[in-house]
């Protein structure tokens, strides 16, 4: 996909932005606005892989896929280049993984104009430095996507959701590898993929009755929490299927008090740490970390000398004013 | 390559503060310790003037602090099984061994994380974990000797990364020394990690951004079944052909390994796994997951396979039976020295529809360097690892061996195909990246490493080539050392 389009539209100086369908809040509107190309180009089946630009829409993307049987592993919604630029999952992630894991190869613009290929076109690949992590999730701060390579995964034979008034705990340990599991405190949803036999054994030894689909995500706010902090925080220690230790020197008692009468209704990811509230609680987590912000600063500064990519953006959970901290004033 | 004589003086008070903040008996400077930590499992030598075992993070940070108040390179080091140069020190560099460091630190079950040392070895951490029904997903040939530090250092793949992925997907959080020796926690046990996702810049960095003291891992559930079938065939292509149809199928199986009729047999001579010695390519299939849907695949994958030119299909009908199939593929490279005293294996990664080309491609390089060729392959990856055998006290034969190995690098990556699959860069082909990587590529990376290591100490002269980026500092630089 021919980029220079893009590249030159970005250029070398002056603060700039890009915008997918601003669905995940948007680009800002007072700086000046680049869109990514949209577009499939190769789908290759037996290789499990799907090129397109940034600004392809990804329920188009997933429509073509599944034309053959395939999907790839991104949230609903907006374009593919602003998925992976704020990294965020969607519900599936328990047992889809991260969306950070489906980029293959990208090939983003900087803010010197240049366009940089990382990664490779093959699934398995170490060759050299992995940057492709590093633009997933990083907001636009490093760069802007121009176009990207994916790995996509068979459709499961089926896919069906449950729920159980049980708490998700038991649930989760009678049960191989679900692709989700939801809990708002009294139900717990469960997501089952694979064959038909399987799902619905599965599902029976579990206890679970079949449901039309999950429910609705609370879009007020989005908690981040240690997986277990839901249940270590209200089990005793003395609890039979707590088998070990917290990591590290973390102790049941250092964990946060979760205040779950301050979200209102709620709907939490069990096995991902994420909460879904109604009230616009926000503890999407921070880095704190003296030594993880100065590093962050100085990729910032090596990437972005002039702090012109995407301004006042930083990934989730730094703080934009210490990411330009780092640039020359 | 990197052959060098030259000796190094150690500077006697770097040596002193060294051996304070650790202690005497794990700071080393003897000639057979040296002799033993100048390079890894790869072919290349390098020289180092003190190897030291810390026993914590507290002692690789001070380590690591000296080094860099000295201006000392450094290179970490966990079971040096490393195939390509990683971990070989250049210009006396100072080498930081991650092998007392082995301890699993804590298992949650129920979130399926462990924490744990660098010096852990892949294996172990499964065994660790066979109680409670987990393991550790990425499984390296090398498993039951290489180091879970070495795994993040080269994000090591394994039979089983088909299915899985390798082994950045399975870090979720790492506690580094970063080459200024501050330590720094990358990642997040769960949840949405914040900031930039430094964990997966981290891993694969073959020890050029710091070094990992503990390392929070991924842990799998053990699958409830498991099948493992062999196919053999009298052509290589029937079998690139059945892997391909298998995968078009919708069926992405836990392995499909392949191996081609010098590799079976050799390994047949070598641990009699029932390999059939007149075929020309057999392909090990694992499927595992929940019953149902594991007979159903079995069943698909046999009749693809028996489809695309397969003579015979042999599923596995006991643990045991299963585990010598394994074997026989796990233990290919010991079965080589059956054949000749030596061998260099290489690593590259093609797409699939192009495996059967560049194995034809690969055999007409060896003939032509007048080398033999075993080739023993991840082939739902399309992760090649030709083995060239040789007997290095042949006069010239290492520099066949080279050029034969330069050619298959080039002809994989022309093919549409990447430098390495699992082995890593290293020194072996940092002067190769070029092939794959322009100017403006390589200058990225090397910013990502300039923001870890602003001072070029962590394992300098690694990955990149010189010049990617402006004033690189790829050599030690001025200074206490010499």
């Amino acid at each position: 996909m021919d980029l220079t389009a893009l590249a030159a539209e970005i250029g070398v100086i002056a603060p700039v932005t890009i915008a997918g369908r601003s669905t995940r809040g948007g680009a800002r509107r007072d700086v000046r606005c680049v869109v990514a190309p949209a577009g499939i180009g190769t789908f290759l089946p037996d290789e499990m892989t799907v090129s397109c630009g940034a600004g392809t829409p990804i329920d188009e993307l997933q429509a073509a896929l599944a034309e053959r049987g395939q999907f790839v592993t991104l949230p609903e919604g907006g374009t593919v280049g602003g998925a992976l630029a704020v990294g965020r999952a969607g519900p599936l992630r328990l047992g889809h993984g991260p969306v950070r894991d489906t980029l293959l190869q990208c090939h983003v613009v900087l803010a010197d104009g240049a366009v940089v290929m990382a990664g490779g076109p093959t699934v398995k690949n170490v060759s050299g430095f992995d940057l492709c992590r590093l633009f997933v999730g990083a907001q636009g701060t490093l760069g802007f996507f121009g176009s990207v390579l994916l790995r996509t995964r068979p459709r499961p034979a089926e896919r069906a959701w449950f729920s159980s008034p049980g708490d998700p705990g038991p649930v989760r340990r009678r049960l191989f590898r679900p692709a989700a599991i939801l809990w708002d405190g009294t139900t717990t949803w469960v997501c089952l993929e694979g064959h038909p036999a399987d799902v619905a054994e599965q599902a029976t030894g579990a206890g679970l009755a079949r449901v039309d689909g999950p429910p609705s995500l609370p879009a007020g706010g989005r908690l981040k929490l240690s997986p277990s902090d839901l249940w270590r925080s209200e089990r005793s220690p003395s609890d039979p299927w707590r088998s070990d230790l917290s990591p590290s020197d973390v102790s049941p008692a250092e964990l946060p008090r979760l205040d779950r009468a301050a979200w209102g209704p709620f709907v939490a990811e069990i096995g991902v740490g994420v909460v879904h509230t109604t009230a616009a609680v926000d503890a999407s987590g921070s880095v704190t970390d003296p030594a993880v912000v100065a590093l962050s600063a100085r990729i910032k500064r090596l990437f972005d000398p002039s702090g012109r990519m995407n301004p006042g953006r930083a990934p989730l959970g730094l703080d934009a004013d210490a990411l330009a901290a780092g640039a020359p004033s | 390559m990197h052959e060098t004589t030259v000796s190094v003086m150690v500077d006697a008070g770097f040596l002193a503060k060294l051996s304070a903040a650790l202690a005497p008996e794990r700071v080393r400077v003897g000639a057979t310790e040296l002799a033993l930590y100048r390079r890894d499992a790869s072919t290349i030598e390098g020289v180092t003037s003190v190897v030291c075992f810390p026993t914590s993070t507290a002692e690789v940070a001070a380590a690591v602090r000296l080094a860099h108040d000295h201006r000392v390179p450094f290179v970490a080091r966990g079971s040096g099984t490393g195939l390509s140069g990683g971990a070989t020190p250049l210009d006396g560099a100072l080498v930081i061994v991650t092998t007392k460091m082995n301890r699993v630190l804590s298992v949650d079950a129920d979130e399926r994380v462990a924490w744990v040392e660098p010096g852990v070895l892949n294996l172990d951490l499964s065994r660790h974990c066979a109680s409670v029904g987990l393991h550790f997903a990425p499984d390296p040939s090398s498993q039951q000797s290489c180091s879970i530090g070495g795994n993040v250092a080269n994000n090591s793949g394994g039979p089983h990364c088909l299915s899985e992925g390798v082994t950045s997907m399975h870090v979720v959080a790492l506690e580094v020394v970063l080459p200024d020796g501050t330590v720094a926690m990358l990642g997040d046990c769960g949840g949405e990690a914040p900031g930039y996702d430094l964990r997966g810049a981290f891993v694969g960095s073959e020890g050029m951004f710091g070094i990992a003291t503990r390392i929070a891992v991924r842990l799998t559930p053990n699958p409830p079944d498991v099948r493992t079938l062999l196919f053999d065939y009298d052509d290589v292509a029937s079998g690139a052909a059945t892997v391909s149809a298998i995968i078009a199928a919708g069926i992405v199986p836990a392995a499909l390994e392949m191996m081609d009729a010098n590799c079976i047999r050799a390994v047949e001579a070598y641990v009699h796994a029932g390999f059939p010695l007149d075929a020309a390519a057999v392909l090990l299939v694992e499927v595992d997951g929940l019953p149902h849907g594991v007979a159903a695949d079995t069943e698909r994958i046999v009749e693809i396979g028996m489809a695309h030119g397969a003579r015979t299909a042999r599923v596995a009908q006991s643990a045991e039976e299963r585990a010598l199939i394994w074997k026989g593929r796990k233990t290919a490279f010991g079965a080589i020295a059956r054949i000749k005293p030596n061998y260099y294996l290489h690593d590259t990664v093609v797409p699939r529809h192009r495996l059967v080309e560049v194995l034809a491609q690969v055999y007409e390089i060896a003939a032509r360097h007048e080398l033999i060729v075993l080739n023993v392959f991840h082939a739902g990856d399309g992760n090649l690892h030709p083995l060239l055998v040789f007997d290095k006290r042949e006069p010239g034969v290492m520099e066949r061996v080279h050029a034969a190995g330069e050619e298959i690098v080039r002809a994989s990556v022309a093919a549409g195909g990447v430098l390495s699959g699992e082995h890593g860069i290293g020194l072996e082909k940092r002067d190769f990246m070029p092939l794959m990587f322009a100017p403006a590529d390589l200058d990225a990376q090397a910013r990502l490493r300039e923001a870890f290591d602003p001072e070029g100490l962590a394992n300098p002269g690694k990955v990149l080539p010189s010049g990617s980026r402006c004033g690189d500092i790829s050599h030690a630089p001025e200074g206490a050392w010499i």
